[in-house]
């Protein structure tokens, strides 16, 4: 007989906020050590309330658009019971009358052709935080408390585990392009409701949840392994089916049940009367639309049209502070190549040298304009361009005046450039020599000393050509 | 000091129930579950009062969370002969100007009732609940205890007014007082609830109703049929929500933590066993009950939709009137028998004050009477309130 899957997905992502959601505390980026991103807000002590953060109700409406979702005007958030200690409150903030968006569709390109996904519903809710294990204590860090979340629940409309990773993948590139998340290992999280039927069937199988699973490989495997289990027990009745809720193993490759008391829990949910409804009105729908970012596709062919390399496409789409910034300083005039490249190569060789990553680029559109004119423009040369954007991005100087100071901008004429050549080449007799005995390398040396000699002003180009010249 | 759970200065002139935080002073809510534990930060209504150079005195007994009668079941207080609530006594005696307290479930307004204070629950949104000890978000309101409706008014005037730290604040201005003319106003007696209290108490209010007329205030006896649908109601919504906010109390993160478990459930288990009272028990299985899965349409669900109808029956109710005249507990003095049976005794007692918490309209207890009345409308009741107390000089 042949066999059709049923996959459902329930998606928890962290959303990049400067905060929690409740509380003033740094997003989930910002710890450094446990319980360092902590206050008696998202410890659960008691006195506070909690206050929304308006971010957080953006970033999930703008997912939803994302998402071709309808935004809930009116939207609330509920309490979920449950003990754990990783929970302070022994609540969960969270939503289930009135989710912030519903009824939602992603399209997608598999190796089967175009497939539609209904999206059910997208809502918010705050993270819990986690316990750490040393041997036979246990002690538990509140850092993740209250960081934002969405969960993004689809309707059963999977059928393979390829379109399953097809999904998670453009949700990953959209995310992040859209400055919403940054879908890495951690903070993206996905539970998978999964059955199987013969095929032509209209009526569902017995459905298993695999809980928690954060990596796509993961995710993959757990499928593949869950519906040949299923197929199994229904072919060669191996086992008897029954609904419940299982985990998946990395090591040995298979799912557990996991123990009832876990799953069958009634979290008895209700309003949350500290929080009051949320309202987007029209004018904050109209902002929030306003700042979307464009649509994947659209963007990456305006990327191409500005002759923009596929590579350098998919960097830029995958880095939301990158795509800004290069918009903007587009905006500002820039041409779009060169500013890719002082974005793509210059800037993330600074960071590179400072440990960091182009993701932790932080720059302002402003500066970094500024920059490319002046080289663009020959007011500088491309190398003090180096230097001035290295002491914008570690000291955070103003480009305009650093040139000034460092008199990059000097101009000097050829008459100076030649009596400048001339003394070096008198003052370096020996790599001459060098040179003349056809080793090359002599001549970048002499190159060197006579920029080192000009202080770092001039055109290194002319400067070449005029060095070859002189040396025949 | 018989009335403080602790005593923090000779200079003080505001007692703060220990319903409410006050920087570095435990803060407890009578109860054991929160022994030691000390804020960091003091309530929103306290700050405001020291920033115009008021001294808090300490925090004074309360029962645990609020739940009981007058304040008789606290961890940290002998049970008191007389059943009188701590707050309430410090203004009556005079040691304390004023006093703040949180009324959840009416305590606060019975044992002022009761030791011949005046209190008021202001409007829900008035005064920021951030720093309180929260139990029932939706209908609990830090409220203000003083000698007098003018006392009432001039600490009203310092706490009132909107507080970002509290999402349920109300962003208006406000400017109370007890003095504005009340001739010509209309009160009514609603007669169900005058129909439940004992002749001493009839007495009481009859006698209030002549002293009204004396301020030139029409009154007349109005039928308001569904009471105990409100108390009921507010009774599910009120421990479903305190049975959610103390679960936060596991004996993980702060105040008491039972010794000898073995494992996580043990010491959730033994700890709030031990740190928890009978009544704050009851509430709890209550609260789980109307919130559980096969109950929660039934109990919870409909208490909402409830919640509306009286809110809307009591708006139809007091169009024609000013205010609202009822009592504030059945009787002048509770004994040991009512403590004996104190869950059943507070859901009676509680018929009085429910409607204030549930629809969040103003309630002023005066003269050991109640003035209930329309939204924001809390100076119509410290003025009739303070007509009467003016007679009575
Ligand atoms: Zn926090």
């Amino acid at each position: 007989m042949k066999y059709e899957l049923v996959i459902g997905l329930e998606t928890h992502v962290e959303l990049n906020t400067e905060s929690k959601i409740f509380c003033s505390c740094g997003g989930h980026s910002a710890s450094q050590e446990p319980n360092d991103c902590v206050c008696p807000a998202c410890s659960g002590m008691p006195g506070m309330l909690p206050v929304m953060n308006k971010h957080v109700v953006e970033l999930a409406a703008t997912a939803g658009l994302l998402l071709n979702c309808e935004i809930s005007r009116y939207t609330t958030f509920d309490k979920k019971n449950y003990y754990y200690p990783d929970l302070p409150c022994a609540y969960q903030i969270t939503q289930l009358n009135h989710p912030i968006c519903t009824n939602g569709l992603v399209k997608l390109k598999t190796s089967e052709g175009e497939r539609d996904i209904r999206i059910k519903q997208i809502h918010m809710e705050e993270d819990a935080g986690k316990l750490v294990h040393v041997g036979k204590a246990s002690y538990v860090d509140f850092n993740r408390t209250s960081v934002p979340l969405i969960e993004i629940v689809t309707q059963p409309d999977f059928r393979s585990a390829e379109e399953v990773v097809v999904y998670l993948n453009k949700l990953k590139t959209m995310f992040r392009a859209g400055g919403i998340s940054d879908c890495e290992l951690g903070t993206m999280r996905c539970d998978v409701n999964i059955s199987v039927r013969p095929e032509g069937s209209e009526e569902y199988g017995v459905r298993s949840e695999i809980k928690n699973m954060t990596s796509f490989e993961s995710i993959e495997r757990a499928i593949r392994y869950e519906a040949q289990r299923h197929m199994d027990a229904i072919e060669f009745e191996t086992e008897v089916l029954v609904q419940e809720t299982r985990r998946f193993d990395d090591v040995t490759g298979k799912t557990y049940a996991m123990r009832n008391k876990e799953t069958e829990a009634d979290y008895r949910y209700f309003p949350d009367a500290n929080l009051m409804p949320i309202i987007i009105d029209d004018e904050w729908f109209e902002e929030i639309k306003a700042n979307m970012p464009a649509a994947i596709d659209e963007k990456a062919d305006e990327y191409r049209a500005a002759g923009i390399s596929e590579n350098e496409i998919e960097m830029i789409i995958d880095n939301h502070n990158v795509s800004t910034l290069l918009d903007a300083v587009v905006e500002m005039g820039c041409d779009p190549k060169s500013a890719v490249g002082w974005i793509l190569t210059e800037c993330a060789g600074v960071l590179r040298k400072n440990g960091k990553l182009i993701k932790d680029l932080d720059i302002s559109a402003e500066k970094m304009a500024a920059i490319i004119k002046m080289v663009d423009s020959g007011d500088i040369n491309r190398m003090n361009g180096r230097k001035t954007l290295t002491a914008v991005l570690e000291e955070d100087v103003d480009p305009a005046a650093y040139v000034k100071e460092n008199g990059f901008d000097k101009k000097v004429d050829t008459a100076t450039i030649e009596a400048i050549m001339d003394k070096v080449l008198a003052e370096n007799t020996q790599a001459l020599e060098d040179f003349r005995n056809g080793k090359v390398k002599a001549k970048q040396a002499l190159f060197g000393a006579c920029m080192r000699e000009l202080k770092g002003i001039g055109d290194p180009a002319v400067i070449r050509e005029m060095l070859d010249k002189k040396l025949g | 000091m018989k009335y403080y759970a602790e005593y923090l200065s000779d200079a003080g002139t505001i007692a703060v129930d220990d319903t409410l935080l006050v920087k570095g002073a435990q803060a407890a809510a009578g109860s054991r579950i929160l022994e030691g534990f000390k804020p960091l930060f003091s309530a929103e209504a306290v700050d405001r009062l020291e920033a115009e150079g008021y001294v808090i005195s300490g925090k004074t007994h309360v029962g645990e969370f609020g739940l009981d009668l007058v304040g008789e079941f606290s961890y940290y207080a002998e049970k008191a002969e007389n059943l009188k609530g701590a707050a309430a006594e410090a203004v009556a005696d005079g040691a304390a100007e004023a006093a703040l307290a949180v009324d959840m479930n009416g305590a606060a307004r019975r044992a002022a009732a009761i030791s011949g204070v005046d209190f008021l629950k202001p409007t829900y949104g008035t005064v920021s609940r951030h720093g309180i000890i929260s139990c029932a978000a939706s209908g609990e309101q830090v409220g203000v205890y003083a000698k007098d409706a003018e006392g009432v008014a001039k600490i009203m005037n310092v706490i009132a007014g909107h507080d970002e730290k509290d999402g349920t604040s109300l962003k208006k201005e406000y400017s109370f007082a007890a003095d504005e003319a009340v001739s010509g106003k209309r009160v009514c007696i609603i007669k169900e609830l005058a129909e439940k209290a004992d002749e001493e108490v009839k007495a009481k209010i009859a006698a209030y109703a002549e002293a009204l007329k004396k301020c030139g205030v029409e009154v007349e006896e109005v039928s308001f049929d569904i009471c105990d649908a409100a108390n009921t109601t507010w009774q599910i919504l009120m421990t479903a929500e305190t049975c959610n906010n103390v679960s936060r109390y596991d004996g993980v993160k702060f105040g008491y933590r039972a010794s000898g478990y073995k494992n996580i459930d043990e010491l959730y288990v033994k700890t709030r066993t031990e740190g928890f009272n009978f009544l704050t028990k009851s509430v709890i299985l209550y609260g789980s009950d109307v919130l559980s899965k096969h109950r929660y349409d039934d109990c919870y669900g409909k208490g909402l939709k409830v919640r509306r109808v009286v809110a809307d029956r009591f708006a139809e109710l007091i169009e024609k009137y000013d205010a609202a005249l009822m009592p504030a507990t059945s009787k002048m003095s509770y004994e040991a028998y009512d403590i004996s049976k104190a869950f059943e005794t507070v859901f009676k007692e509680s018929v009085f004050t429910s409607i204030a918490n549930l629809i969040g309209v103003p309630a002023l207890v005066s003269g050991g009477v109640q003035l209930m009345g329309k939204q924001f409308d809390e100076n119509v009741l410290l003025s009739i309130a303070g007509c009467v107390e003016k007679e009575g000089e």
